[in-house]
């Protein structure tokens, strides 16, 4: 039986299946002659045998659907009636079918049942000859199982002919076995048991269980329902588990030891159940591949890897439609067309890879191309022109964060609009989907290499492992998928540990600005004089961000419940679960806490040195480092400034409410940096330091704290802020320091600074915004 | 003709909602708070393994909410296919009312309490307030 393929074997559980419905359906239909729903569908089973059966070679089969089609257009083209004789006919037909199947299924051929008889009774019933009305019936079904005993024993030579002679002894036994099913009419069902030899004589036949035996269809309600309870055993589990650990009874902690493990298995094979390889969608995926691969000129070779991994089964559904517009983007717009292909160094015929595989209790889906890659110049473009980012956003991005931008939604890099894919709906729609079951989407690309778009998948939905924590007095869950690892700070270091880019904390995490999230502040909670604090680092889309919260409490296996509508609103929580005390707790919804509170241009620095994309030849800017005060350091790009000199304080005068300085026979404009940016002044010195700066006829002079230092920005180390007055911060001297939007600070005391030359801004625009201008200016 | 009210105390006044749209009264479970939840949300509570969300009517009655730990009893009511929970200060008795004994709120009544309260019982010890769940539990 093992020599049988797995188109074969799939052919059989299906046809099992379909005839079982067919037995059922016929039956009704003689009941209800007039159904097209009923007929459309056994006429539907039939022809599908038909054409499998030819396809696969099996010409007895297809002999016996081909007439019994026959038979079936006639009476749905209502050219015949349905009556008790077509019925039995029918039946007779399916019955030889199963036969057939049954051998198949043993023997991996068919030879050895006889299909001429029947043939001809279905023929005689279409030629009108019927071989003697209604009252048939009886004998028509003895006569079928004649025909199925002695083919039994007989034909068992010819198939020792032509099949493995050592299989042959088996067959004469073993065929029959899978004559199985009681057919639902009854004049067939004793006929059919006949022949069927006692049980102890088909050893072989309880040894492997036929192919229709070993599985069963099962209701999905049920299965979901099973599902539920056992995610509220592992609830009361967790439950006894928290009594046994506070008791001291060894008898009860054994118990509830055991308890835990039986949940455990009890969850893991509930789980099981609903598991489905993922070759169920990929199935389809060689047909659409192929046709369009033609459609659009391409040569593509598709490589499948993995397709046994398993899902859940309604992951899986959720899957299918963001992994099929995968596929056709990668041959529409990531394969190019044979001709450019060969130009560029490669052989004609592209390759499409899936692969599926486990990784961290996810399901990891790859779809790769060796296409032309995707130009991050061209989607930062395509943005601009679309109007979803404006240059300064665009500027103040990584490489790798331009590939992202195809998430947004009206996003398309198609060229052309075509068919198949560049409508402008996609990969936002992709993004959705994945992220609606709880799963990422990744992409990585090399121009002239190919593009590999990355889902991360749960295993499952209903029962997910997750960190709890405290933030004020309530408990909250957050996802470990998106948990990277956690940061503890006691009082102290919290002080210390936490630093501030305008408004905004960041942490240094491994000598890279992490930005930080108060859960207080995202919940609307005022912020708890916590002792101390833990960090949460956590992964949302391409963004890292460190989530504070006042107390880890433990890891552990929570069932999510669904949130009402009312709170669905809110936007924050993913759901509620019930913790070990019975208390509920609310499940953070790590991707939509990151949307809300990280404009998209907050970039994580560790990531794009994390994916080896950090720009490498960028033009040196050199810095000049101020104080404001309040420890606070800011950077200012040196081309722009002017001079720097040292005052007294009362060179200062003030006119009209405004600050002013006598500087070279002009009255120059003061501005006070550290206002500007929110900082005390804590300025008193002897000396004020001022920052002058100079373009065409007019002049501003800034008071800073002190002048610190002059350096060089090899703009490796960078994050960007969204506050006002900021570009951005940057690690300098081993220090975090602010990047001075200087157009906008000095247009708070003279606006019309940058008016008079235009040209100039541009400028100093492209130095302000150091490492991204070079490879920017195209746009 | 009559109909049959589960009546319940909130604040001075006493409500009734049809006994068809009540699944169970309880007495007070602790309720986790839900931030920037909408006002009149009280929290959500465990109900044998369930969450339910649970809705204070005070605010909406024109009544100071309730504070996030104030013991009180609960009314599950079926919305939708939900549960959802009513705070309330004190179940009473099931009535069966005539209907002859109902009126309509009277002209005076607010637009915004007009929405929630259908009407009045005379009963012999006071009104009867009769209300409209599912505008009273809206999402």
């Amino acid at each position: 039986m093992d020599d049988i393929d797995d188109i074969v074997r799939e052919f059989l559980i299906e046809s099992y299946e379909n005839l079982d419905q067919l037995d059922q359906d016929l039956v009704a239909l003689e009941g209800a002659p007039g159904s097209r729903d009923l007929l459309s569908s056994v006429f539907r089973t039939i022809h599908t045998i038909k054409g499998t059966s030819g396809f696969l070679a099996f010409s007895d089969l297809e002999r016996v659907a081909h007439v019994g089609e026959s038979l079936l257009v006639e009476l749905r083209d209502g050219r015949r009636q349905m009556d008790h004789h077509t019925t039995d006919v029918l039946l007779r037909m399916v019955d030889t079918i199963r036969d057939l199947l049954g051998r198949i299924e043993s023997t991996g051929a068919e030879s050895g049942v006889e299909v001429d008889a029947v043939v001809a009774v279905i023929q005689a019933a279409l030629d009108g000859t019927d071989l003697g009305g209604t009252d048939v019936a009886e004998p028509a079904a003895e006569a079928a199982a004649a025909d199925i005993s002695p083919a039994d024993s007989a034909p068992a030579e010819s198939v020792s002919a032509d099949a493995e002679p050592d299989v042959s002894p088996v067959v004469v036994v073993a065929a029959p076995a899978p004559v199985p099913a009681p057919a639902p009419a009854p004049a067939v069902v004793p006929a059919l048991a006949l022949p069927a030899p006692a049980p102890a004589d088909v050893p072989e036949a309880s040894v492997s269980r036929g192919t229709s035996d070993s599985s069963i269809r099962v209701d999905v309600d049920l299965l979901d329902a099973l599902m539920r309870q056992v995610g509220e055993l592992v609830l009361v589990r967790n439950q006894i588990a928290q009594l046994a650990g506070s008791d001291a009874e060894p008898e009860l902690t054994r118990s509830s030891q055991r308890l835990s493990l039986i949940a455990s298995e009890l969850q893991e094979g509930v789980m099981k159940t609903r598991m489905q390889p993922i070759d169920h969608i990929w199935s389809k995926m060689p047909r659409i591949v192929r046709d369009l691969a033609s459609s659009c000129g391409r040569e593509v070779r598709l490589d499948m890897v993995g397709g046994d991994t398993e899902l859940d089964r309604s992951l899986l559904e959720s899957v299918k439609d963001p992994l099929t517009h995968l596929v056709r983007n990668a041959i529409d717009h990531g394969i190019e067309g044979p001709d450019d292909r060969v130009t560029a160094g490669k052989p004609a015929t592209g390759v499409l890879t899936l692969r599926a595989y486990h990784a961290g209790g996810q399901v990891i889906v790859e779809v790769r191309d060796d296409g032309a890659g995707i130009n991050p110049q061209r989607v930062a473009a395509k943005a601009l022109e679309r109007g979803l980012k404006t240059v300064e956003q665009l500027e103040a991005m990584a490489t790798g964060d331009l590939l992202n931008l195809v998430f947004l939604p009206g996003f398309s890099t198609a060229a052309t609009v075509t068919n198949v894919s560049g409508r402008g709906v996609g990969m936002d729609v992709v993004r959705s989907n994945i992220e609606s079951i709880g799963g990422a989407v990744e992409v990585e690309s090399e121009v002239g290499r190919g593009t590999t778009w990355r889902l991360r998948i749960p295993l499952t939905l209903a029962i997910m492992p997750a960190l709890t924590v405290r933030s004020g007095a309530e408990i909250y869950a957050i996802p470990q998928v998106s948990l990277q690892e956690l940061v503890a700070l006691d009082t102290q270091k919290t002080q210390e540990a936490i630093e501030h880019i305008g408004t905004a904390e960041v942490y240094r995490l491994r000598g890279s600005l992490l930005p930080l999230v108060r859960l207080s502040d995202v919940l609307g909670q005022p912020r708890g004089e916590a002792e101390s604090a833990v960090i949460a680092v956590l992964q949302a889309d391409n963004q890292r961000f460190g989530l504070v919260v006042d107390k880890v409490l433990n890891n552990e296996e929570i069932v999510v419940k669904p949130l009402a509508a009312q709170l669905k609103s809110i936007g924050i929580f993913a759901g509620a679960t019930l913790m070990g005390d019975g208390q509920v707790a609310l499940i953070l919804d790590v991707q939509a806490i990151a949307r809300r509170t990280l404009t998209g241009e907050v970039a994580d620095v560790d990531q794009h040195a994390a994916s080896g994309r950090a720009v490498s030849s960028v033009p040196v800017t050199e810095l000049l480092v101020v104080g404001i005060g309040s420890g606070r350091r800011v950077a200012i790009p040196l081309a722009l400034v002017t001079r720097l000199e040292l005052i007294a304080p009362d060179r200062l005068e003030v006119v009209g409410g405004h600050e002013v300085i006598q500087y070279r026979d002009a009255i120059v404009p003061i501005t006070r940096l550290a206002r500007t940016l929110g900082a005390y002044d804590d300025d008193a010195g002897e000396e004020i330091p001022l920052v002058v700066f100079t373009r065409g006829g007019r002049t501003v002079a800034m008071v800073v704290s002190e002048i610190v230092e002059i350096v060089s920005d090899d703009g490796a180390e960078r994050s960007t802020v969204d506050d006002r007055g900021l570009l951005g911060s940057i690690v300098l001297s081993g220090r975090v320091t602010e990047l001075l939007d200087v157009p906008a600070a000095l247009a708070q005391v003279d606006p019309r600074f940058y008016d008079e030359a235009p040209v100039d801004l541009t400028t100093g625009e492209a130095l302000h915004a150091g490492s991204r201008s070079a490879e920017m200016v195209g746009v | 003709m009559s109909t049959q009210y589960v009546t319940f105390r909130i604040g001075e006044a006493l409500y009734g909602v049809e006994v068809m749209r009540i699944s169970e009264t309880l007495g007070h479970h602790p309720r986790t708070p839900v931030p920037l939840a909408p006002a009149g949300i009280a929290g959500l509570v465990n109900l044998r393994g369930q969450v339910v969300l649970t809705v204070d009517l005070r605010p909406r009655l024109g009544l100071a909410p309730l504070a996030p730990d104030a013991v009180s009893m609960m009314v599950v009511v079926e919305v939708d296919d939900d549960s959802i929970s009513l705070l309330v200060d004190e179940v009473g008795e099931v009535l069966t009312l005539d209907d002859d004994q109902f009126e309509s709120p009277p002209d005076t009544l607010g637009a915004d309490l007009r929405e929630l309260i259908t009407g009045a019982y005379k009963l012999e010890t006071g009104l009867l307030l009769t209300l409209d769940v599912d505008a009273a539990l809206a999402a």
